[in-house]
């Protein structure tokens, strides 16, 4: 069975991804360990999600293939910014998205941000995608293709099933 | 100082340093794409607080190129965690200006903590940020603005008669990538 953080990584790897910002969930740690530890790949911790957001948009005006890396609960505080700074003027962003608050989740806290993720990014018309573990590395590559080609925000939606590899 | 002759000073500076400049959201935009309109210049239509992080990302992908932001204190406020991102990741060529007018001036000068005694320079010394000035005379700023890191411009509250800013977001974004990064080689 393939690691899960690890069929994540081999996507970023594949669609070229060479910066990323990131505020972690506990089912991030294992790729965000990947992340920093590839010498190919920028990556900057952030304070704040939103943050992170003006980051990659200033990153990617210079050349490089950002991805913003977080939980879900951190979609919130990017709201305004993928739609005033992202939107307007067109600027592409893979956001590899930790999904909690949906089945399995054994914190209650978690719930009522996992049961609005969806429909934010449907009422935003942000594409986004969950994929099982053997489809992830192709989902990945192919959101950032998305990504470039509509100049838009893609987000790739990780549940509590996929990083126990089901 | 007023605020619109350090956005003419720092637009002048950037033409001599062939820097890309970020400019925040509302009046300093306008001001500085009525002071020295350069394609060079990115000018922020929204997302209010991100002005720094838009330019260290970029100063990030660009390394080779100067980046200077142009912010304002209560932008800045918005988004203070920024200022301990650059103290650890802003690399040389760098350079965050907060022009502190102690008021949000786009939207009718109501006070910001900067207006009750809320020290940015001392903020972003606490964060960490190595190179910080505080400036209040042109002349300092000047000098400031060849340099790296944080300065904290003090200026005067209140707008420039100047015009919105008459280009659509995509002609920003286009012209400022197409000056940003040098064509590839046929």
């Amino acid at each position: 069975m393939m690691n899960p953080s690890l069929a994540i990584y081999r996507g970023l790897k594949r669609a070229g991804i060479d910066f990323a910002t990131s505020v972690p969930c506990v089912n991030l740690q294992e790729l965000l360990d990947l992340v920093g530890k590839d010498p190919d790949i920028i990556h900057l911790p952030v304070t704040r999600e939103e943050e992170g957001v003006g980051l990659c948009a200033g990153a990617w005006m210079g050349g490089r293939r950002p991805a913003l890396l977080m939980q879900n609960s951190g979609l919130g505080n990017c709201i305004n910014a993928l739609a005033s700074l992202d939107f307007l003027y067109g600027i592409p962003l893979l956001m590899i998205i930790s999904h909690r608050g949906v089945a399995g989740e054994p914190i209650v806290g978690q719930v009522p941000m996992g049961q609005l993720t969806a429909p934010l990014l449907d009422a935003m018309q942000i594409p986004h995608f969950s994929p099982v573990c053997s489809e992830a590395e192709d989902v990945v590559n192919s959101a950032r293709s998305l990504a470039a080609a509509s100049r838009r925000p893609v987000a790739v939606l990780l549940d509590l099933d996929f990083w126990r590899g089901t | 100082m007023r605020r619109m002759e350090a956005i003419a000073l720092a637009a002048e500076a950037a033409q001599a340093q062939d820097a890309l400049l970020i400019s925040n959201i509302g009046f300093p935009s306008r001001e500085l794409c009525a002071a020295k309109d350069r394609p060079e210049n990115f000018y922020m239509l929204g997302s209010m607080g991100l002005a720094s992080s838009i330019g260290l990302g970029l100063a990030l992908g660009l390394p080779a190129r100067k980046v200077i932001v142009l912010d304002g204190d209560g932008s800045v406020l918005m988004n203070l965690g920024t200022l301990a991102t650059i103290a650890h990741y802003a690399p040389e060529n760098y350079l965050l200006v907060i022009l502190d007018n102690c008021c949000y001036g786009s939207t009718g000068s109501q006070p910001t903590c900067t207006h009750l005694g809320t020290d940015l320079s001392a903020i972003a010394l606490a964060a960490g940020v190595r190179v910080v000035k505080k400036v209040d005379e042109l002349g300092d700023l000047q000098l400031a603005l060849t340099g790296q890191g944080v300065v904290v411009a003090k200026v005067d509250p209140g707008n420039a008669d100047v015009p919105i800013i008459n280009l659509a977001p995509e002609e920003i974004i286009e012209r400022f990538m197409r000056s940003a990064r040098p064509a590839p080689p046929s």
